[in-house]
C-alpha cells in the first residue's frame, strides 16, 4: 500500500514521516520516529501504556492513525522533562517508588500530567478514576496515587 | 522482634532512588519491542482457531508469493527426536500433528514490514480436521474425556487412571481418620478456581538472529536469559554456547516470562531468511491465548477442628489442569496449602490433568493461591461454626522454627507467629464495620527459592564498583543489590552500578523467579564483594609489609587490625584501586553456587469489603498485608511487592478468569474483557513489614515477591461471608455469582 507523507510537531520539534495508512500513531512514533517511550500493551485502547497528547487531548495512540497526526501537536513522554530537569511527576514517581517494571509508567505520567493541568488539586478518588484507563500490574496503584497527589501538592505550592 | 536487632546498617533498610529510575520515567528504558537492527525483518505467527484439531496441510504459497516475504517456517523446520520437557517446549512453540489449543502456533512468517508479515500470515492456508476437545478440569479427568495425548503420563500415575491424568501424587503422615475422630467438628468442602493470566502489561517481544553456522544472538524480554538460551537451543538443536541472549528491561513477568513462546520461531525464521534478524512482538490477544496462564483447580478439603481451635487432621485432594502439557502446579499447591499449620495427621492427593488449553507457566507462588483459597476458606467457615476467633485459631496452630512442615521438611527460622501477632496488633482490626460490610482474614505461604547463581564484581580504577548479575530487574533488585554491595564494601550506594548482563558474560543463572533475585544474586554479590575486600586487604598488607591477616576492612578502607600490626593510616578503596595496575592488576570478586539458606516467607492479610446486595458487587474498603521479609533491604520496594501481590490476588478473587466458548475458544482475549484491577477498583493497600531475619543470608533476606498473592483469594471470600452470609466456593466472585448466591440464600 502506498505511503502518505505526514508533517507534524512532536515535543516541539517539526518532524515528517511516511505512514502506511493502516499504521497507528503509536507505530509511527515508535517505528518511524524512534520514539519508543510510548508502549503498546494491548493495541485496543484498554491499557493506556501508549498515552500521548494530540493537540492537548489525552489519547491512546494505538487508537489513532498515524496519518491523523498531520498538522497536529503531539506530546509524548520523551518531551515531559525540560532538558535535564524532570517534571515534578517524574521526580515524585522515582521518590515514591511508584514504578516496579516501569512499562506502564510513561503512559501514566502523560495521563497524570493531563489531569493536573485540568485539575491542580485532585482528590485521591479523582486521581484513581482519571487513571482508571492506565493499567499497572505491578504496584497495586498505591504508590502511583501517592506520587501524583504529592506532585500536585508541590506544583500548587510552586504556583502559589 | 528482630533476632539480630543490635546490628546496625548504614544503607541496608534505607529508601534511595532506584538506579534505573531516570530511564524509566523518561521513556529511555529499552524493553523487548524497543530495539531494532539493520536489515531487520518482522515476524508474525499463524495460530490455530480450534481448541483441538489435526493439521491436515499447511500451504504457504500465497504468502511466499508476496513481495517482501522472506521465509515461512513450520514444524518441519525443527529437529525431530526430542523427548521430555524439550519435546513439550518444541510442541508448544509450534504444533506438530495436532493443534492442542485455541492460539497454538502452527506456522510463522518473516517479511520486510510488520503489516506485510501480518498480511502474509493471513495468507498461509491451514487445513484442519477438528477433533473433540475438553476445557474444564473436572471434565478432562473423566475416563471418557477426549484424549489430549496418549502416553503422556509419567511413572507416578497408577494403572487404570483416566487418560488425561499425567502426574499423580499421594503423600502425608499420621492417621487422618483417627485425627478426624478426635475432632469436635469435621467439615468437607469442594472449591474451584479458574485460570488467570499473569497479565504483565508488556507483551512478549524478541529480536532473534541465527546464521547457517549455528551462531546466534537474541534480544528479548525475559525473566531469565539463560532459560531462553537453554530452551531455544534445545528446541532448535543448537549448541547452548553459540546463542548469546541479552535481556531487555522487562515489563512485568510474574513467572510468565520464565519460558519460551515465539523466541525459537524468530531464530528459525532468521536462519531461513539468510541470517537477517527477525523481530516478533505479540499482540495482547496472542499473549492471552497462547502464553502461560496459570492452572485452573478443582479441590476437595476435609479438616477436623477441636473446640479449643486445635486442628486434629487435614486432607486435601486437588485436581489441576495446566493446559495440553504436564506441569500444573498441583504439587506446589499441596505443599503450601497446610504449611502454616503444625499438623500431626495430614494427607494430600494430587492429579495433574491435560486439557485443550495453553501450556501453563509459573504465576507468582504457583499453586499456592488455589490451595490457600480452599484451606483458608474452610478453616474460616469452621471457626465461624465453632465461634472461634480465626486469628487465634491460626496462632494456636502456627508453625515455628523446628516444626515439621505439613509437606515434610523441618522449618528453619520462620516468622509466622510474629506475622500473626503483628496482624493482631494492627489498628485496622478494630475499625467498626457497617451493614453489608465484612472482614476476612487468611494466611499464606511461599517456600522461596535459591537456584543457580553466578555474579561477578569488579572494582574500578576510581574505587567505585560494578556488579554483573544474571537476574533481570523486575521490581527494584538493582537497588537492593547495590545497597547490599555498598554496605559490604563500605562505599556509597551511588558508587555501585549493578548491571543485568547477557549470557556471554557470566555462568549460568536461573531467572528472576521464586522470589530469589535479592536473596540469591544479593548473597552472591556480598560474597563476591568479600573476595574483593580480601584482595584489597592483601594489597595494603604488601605495601605495609605486614601479614594479610593483620589487616581488616572498616568503612571502605584497609587498616591495621590491632596495635601489633603497626601504625599505618587507613588505605581507602580509592587509593588501593588507583594503583591496582602496579600492585598486581585488576581487583574483582565472583561467586557461583546454588546459595544455601533460603528462608520461607509467611503472610497474613486482612480485608474489609462491602457487598452491594442489589448488584452483588464487592468493594474493597481497606486492605492490610502483613508479611515476614526477613529483612527489607529497600523497604519501599518490599511494600511494592506486598501491594502488587495483593492487587493481583484481588483481581483473581473478584474479576479475572479465562472464559471459553462451547468450541473451546478463549472468549475474552483482550484487557477489556479479561479485566484486571484498575486504579478505581482499589483502596490504598496498608503494609506491615515483619522482620525475622533469615540466618541463611548475610543481611537476613527471605525473598518477598510471591507470598502476597496467596491470601487475598480466601481473605476476600471470608470477608464476603462475614458481610452478607454467603460462602463463595468458586472463583471469581463476580457481581453475577455473588448476586446468584444471595438470591439462592433468599
Amino acid at each position: 500500500m502506498s505511503k502518505i507523507h505526514v508533517t507534524t510537531v512532536v515535543n516541539g520539534d517539526a518532524v515528517e514521516f511516511l505512514a502506511d495508512p493502516r499504521e497507528t500513531l503509536l507505530d509511527c512514533l515508535r517505528d518511524r520516529l524512534g520514539l519508543t517511550g510510548s508502549k503498546e500493551g494491548c493495541g485496543t485502547g484498554d491499557c493506556g501504556a501508549c498515552s500521548v497528547r494530540l493537540d492537548g487531548t489525552l489519547v491512546c495512540s494505538c487508537l489513532v492513525l498515524g496519518v491523523e497526526a498531520e498538522g497536529k501537536q503531539i506530546e509524548t513522554i520523551e518531551g515531559m522533562a525540560d532538558g535535564a530537569t524532570l517534571h515534578p511527576l517524574q521526580r515524585k514517581f522515582i521518590e515514591h517508588a511508584a514504578l516496579q517494571c516501569g512499562f506502564c509508567t510513561p503512559g501514566i505520567l502523560v495521563a497524570a500530567k493531563a489531569l493536573l493541568e485540568r485539575n491542580p488539586d485532585p482528590t485521591e478518588e479523582e486521581v484513581r478514576f482519571w487513571l482508571a484507563g492506565n493499567l499497572c500490574r505491578c504496584t497495586g496503584y498505591d504508590k502511583i496515587i501517592r506520587a501524583v497527589l504529592d506532585a500536585a501538592a508541590e506544583m500548587r505550592q510552586e504556583a502559589a | 522482634m528482630a533476632k539480630d536487632e543490635f546490628r546496625e546498617f548504614k544503607l541496608v533498610g534505607t529508601r534511595p532512588d532506584r538506579p534505573d529510575g531516570l530511564d524509566k520515567v523518561t521513556g529511555r528504558a529499552r524493553y523487548g519491542a524497543d530495539i531494532s537492527a539493520p536489515g531487520m525483518l518482522w515476524g508474525a505467527v499463524v495460530r490455530s482457531p480450534h481448541a483441538h484439531a489435526r493439521i491436515v496441510s499447511i500451504d504457504p504459497s500465497k504468502a511466499l508469493a508476496l513481495d517482501g516475504v522472506k521465509a515461512v517456517v513450520t514444524r518441519a523446520d525443527f529437529p525431530e527426536g526430542l523427548t521430555g520437557e524439550d519435546w513439550n517446549l518444541q510442541e508448544n512453540t509450534i504444533a506438530g500433528e495436532r493443534a492442542l489449543y485455541d492460539g497454538h502456533a502452527v506456522a510463522a512468517v518473516a517479511a520486510t514490514s510488520k503489516l506485510l508479515a501480518e498480511e502474509a500470515a493471513r495468507l498461509i492456508a491451514v487445513e484442519y480436521e477438528v477433533l473433540p476437545h475438553v476445557i474444564d478440569v473436572d471434565d478432562a479427568i473423566k475416563p471418557d474425556a477426549p484424549v489430549i495425548r496418549a502416553g503422556a503420563a509419567d511413572a507416578s500415575v497408577p494403572e487404570g487412571m483416566p487418560p488425561n491424568v499425567v502426574r499423580y501424587m499421594d503423600f502425608g503422615r499420621g492417621d487422618v481418620e483417627a485425627g478426624f475422630a478426635e475432632a469436635d467438628l469435621v467439615m468437607e468442602r469442594s472449591y474451584k478456581t479458574e485460570a488467570t493470566h499473569q497479565g504483565y502489561i508488556e507483551p512478549h517481544a524478541c529480536l532473534g538472529q541465527l546464521g547457517a553456522d549455528g551462531k546466534g544472538e537474541m534480544w528479548v524480554c525475559t525473566q531469565g536469559q539463560w532459560y531462553i538460551r537453554k530452551m531455544c537451543t534445545a528446541v532448535l538443536g543448537l549448541d547452548a554456547s553459540q546463542l548469546r541472549v541479552t535481556p531487555s528491561e522487562i515489563g512485568g513477568g510474574f513467572g510468565g516470562k520464565t519460558t519460551i513462546f515465539m523466541e525459537p520461531l524468530s531464530l528459525a525464521l532468521s536462519r531461513k531468511a539468510g541470517g537477517k534478524p527477525v523481530k516478533i512482538v505479540m499482540s495482547r490477544s496472542e499473549v492471552l491465548r497462547a502464553t502461560g496462564p496459570t492452572a485452573s483447580a478443582s479441590m476437595d478439603v476435609k479438616i477436623g477442628l477441636k473446640k479449643d481451635g486445635t486442628i486434629t487432621a487435614a486432607r486435601a485432594e486437588f485436581r489441576m489442569q495446566g493446559g495440553a502439557f504436564p506441569g500444573a502446579p498441583v504439587d506446589m499447591a499441596l505443599y503450601c496449602c497446610f504449611a502454616p499449620y503444625n499438623l500431626t495427621n495430614v494427607a494430600h492427593v494430587g492429579y495433574d490433568v491435560l486439557a485443550n488449553r495453553p501450556k501453563c507457566a509459573a504465576y507468582r507462588a504457583p499453586g499456592s493461591p488455589m490451595g490457600a483459597f480452599a484451606v483458608e476458606s474452610l478453616l474460616d467457615e469452621m471457626c465461624r461454626a465453632l465461634k472461634i476467633d480465626p486469628l487465634q485459631m491460626r496462632l494456636k496452630n502456627a508453625v515455628k522454627e523446628g516444626d515439621k512442615s505439613s509437606y515434610g521438611p523441618r522449618f528453619g527460622s520462620i516468622g509466622l507467629i510474629e506475622t500473626l501477632e503483628a496482624t493482631q496488633a494492627h489498628p485496622n482490626l478494630s475499625i467498626k464495620l457497617g451493614p453489608n460490610q465484612g472482614r476476612g482474614i487468611a494466611a499464606g505461604y511461599w517456600f522461596n527459592h535459591n537456584g543457580e547463581t553466578s555474579v561477578s564484581l569488579a572494582i574500578s580504577e576510581d574505587g567505585t564498583a560494578q556488579v554483573s548479575v544474571g537476574t533481570p530487574d523486575i521490581g527494584g533488585s538493582r537497588a537492593s543489590i547495590a545497597l547490599m554491595t555498598a554496605e559490604t564494601l563500605g562505599i556509597g550506594y551511588e558508587d555501585v552500578r549493578v548491571n543485568v548482563v547477557e549470557t556471554g558474560a557470566l555462568g549460568v543463572n536461573e531467572p528472576t523467579h521464586g522470589s530469589r533475585a535479592t536473596f540469591a544474586s544479593g548473597k552472591a554479590a556480598v560474597i563476591a564483594a568479600g573476595h574483593a575486600i580480601k584482595e584489597m586487604c592483601r594489597r595494603a598488607a604488601t605495601e605495609w609489609g605486614i601479614e594479610p591477616e593483620a589487616v581488616e576492612w572498616v568503612n571502605g578502607a584497609a587498616q591495621p587490625a590491632g596495635p601489633n600490626a603497626g601504625k599505618h593510616p587507613p588505605m581507602t578503596i580509592a587509593e588501593i584501586a588507583g594503583k591496582m595496575g602496579q600492585t598486581g592488576g585488576p581487583i574483582s570478586g565472583h561467586h557461583e553456587s546454588v546459595p544455601e539458606g533460603v528462608g520461607a516467607s509467611f503472610g497474613c492479610h486482612v480485608v474489609d469489603v462491602e457487598v452491594d446486595p442489589e448488584t452483588g458487587r464487592t468493594t474493597i474498603l481497606r486492605y492490610l498485608v502483613v508479611q515476614d521479609a526477613g529483612r527489607a533491604i529497600h523497604p519501599a520496594y518490599v511494600e511494592g511487592q506486598y501491594q502488587g501481590g495483593a492487587a493481583q490476588g484481588i483481581g483473581w478473587a473478584l474479576n479475572e478468569a479465562y472464559i471459553y466458548d462451547d468450541k473451546g475458544r478463549l472468549a475474552n482475549p483482550v484487557f477489556l474483557d479479561y479485566r484486571i484491577p484498575v486504579a478505581s477498583d482499589l483502596p490504598m493497600i496498608d503494609t506491615v513489614i515483619v522482620e525475622v531475619p533469615n540466618p541463611g543470608h548475610p543481611y537476613g533476606v527471605r525473598g518477598v515477591g510471591e507470598t502476597g498473592i496467596t491470601p487475598p483469594l480466601p481473605a476476600i471470600a471470608n470477608a464476603i461471608e462475614d458481610a452478607v452470609g454467603v460462602r463463595m466456593a468458586h472463583l471469581p466472585m463476580s457481581p453475577a455469582t455473588v448476586l446468584a448466591a444471595l438470591k439462592a440464600r433468599g
